[in-house]
């Protein structure tokens, strides 16, 4: 399962998605966007929006911490 | 939903954080409920005016709420939306989107969220150019021109963020003049890519897929100003609508008296919620101890 986390290290809701994924042991790729301009650019591309977080599972794109929407990609 | 919890806690900000310490040690049956951890505190920036922290961030001083939490065995849950309260005989009932809860006493401390503009565009781009949490995206909006909406302190701190990474920020204030403290105002006057609009009303926000602009209003004339972020820091709406049973002011603030008492027998309210005076993190988690003491004094009254 191929799993990345679009964030800022500024950003609350970004921190509570990391550690909700990594509390049920799931390791992630943690892209910082705002020193990463081309992942700030693939970001907006694959979600088409700006807001952070965006969390990306096999593909499938999560804007926000949905924990639900995370808990039924994680389980599919 | 057989189960009658002694204390329910709505909202798990300053006041509710603190009012689950307080719960804690008093070894109350209680639980809280809310969105998330920190509230209005998780996105602030710097924080200067918590007394025994000469500085720290408002993401910092979460994660400190939380150990706190946590060192109690506190937990929260969470994500979980507050539909409705209502009295159930002497007991409260608390509705949330997922089942309903039972308790002898209720604080609560559900915080306030930014308010709306109300203007078009403004739902349609809505993480696409406009923002209402500075300090999560600002970052994205590096080298990129914004406007901030709002000239009162989160106004202006937002200003201040940006004009760091931003080429030109505008700060659009309805009023004659920006109405945050000197200090920051200072620093934004001198600032060479910062341009204030006193007088000035955003009328709609506009694009394709992203933002491209904003049509402002000043006096008579109507002009645009090309802009790819938009800030929205036009003050703070009470997270109060499930609460129909209380008694409110004209901003849909929750009114309590000096013991955290609302209208309703058992119930307490804390934080920015209520019509408290001066709405601080300091003054909240106060407020929060003092309601979960105020809640424990009358779960003692109903025992004996």
């Amino acid at each position: 399962m191929e799993i990345k986390v679009y964030s800022t290290p500024t950003c609350p809701y970004c921190k509570m998605a990391k550690e909700y994924l990594s509390s049920k042991g799931i390791s992630f790729q943690d892209i910082d966007v705002s020193s990463d301009k081309s992942a700030l650019e693939e970001m907006v591309r694959v979600s088409k929006q700006m807001g952070v977080p965006v969390i990306v599972i096999d593909g499938e794109v999560i804007v926000g911490f949905d924990k639900n929407r995370i808990d039924s990609l994680l389980q599919a | 939903m057989d189960k009658v919890y002694d204390l329910i806690i709505l909202g798990a900000g300053p006041a509710g954080i603190t009012a689950a310490v307080y719960a804690a040690r008093k070894r109350m049956d209680f639980i809280v409920i809310t969105l998330d951890i920190g509230g209005q505190t998780s996105w602030s920036g710097d924080i200067e005016n918590y007394t025994g922290y000469q500085f720290i961030t408002g993401s910092d001083l979460t994660q400190k709420f939380q150990e706190h939490m946590d060192a109690f065995g506190i937990k929260a849950n969470m994500p979980e939306n507050v539909k409705e309260i209502k009295k159930e005989g002497r007991l409260i009932k608390t509705i949330t989107e997922k089942q309903a809860y039972l308790s002898k006493t209720l604080v609560v401390a559900t915080g306030k969220r930014p308010r709306l503009l109300g203007v078009a565009g403004e739902k349609e781009f809505k993480n696409k150019g406009v923002t209402y949490c500075a300090t999560c995206d600002g970052p994205i909006f590096k080298d990129k021109d914004v406007a901030i909406i709002g000239g009162g302190n989160s106004g202006l701190e937002a200003g201040l963020q940006m004009a760091k990474i931003s080429p030109k920020v505008y700060i659009i204030e309805m009023g004659s003049h920006l109405t945050g403290d000197a200090v920051m105002v200072e620093k934004l006057e001198k600032a060479s890519n910062v341009e204030i609009y006193n007088n000035t009303s955003v009328k709609k926000i506009y694009g394709d897929d992203f933002v491209k602009g904003i049509e402002l209003e000043r006096g008579s004339k109507v002009f645009n100003l090309d802009v790819e972020g938009v800030f929205v820091e036009a003050g703070l709406f009470p997270n109060s609508e499930f609460a129909d049973i209380l008694d409110k002011n004209e901003k849909q603030e929750i009114i309590i008296d000096c013991y955290n008492k609302t209208n309703i027998e058992g119930v307490f309210a804390a934080g920015d919620v209520t019509n408290v005076p001066e709405k601080q993190i300091i003054i909240a988690c106060g407020e929060g101890s003092k309601a979960s003491l105020a809640a424990f004094k009358h779960l003692s009254k109903l025992k004996s």
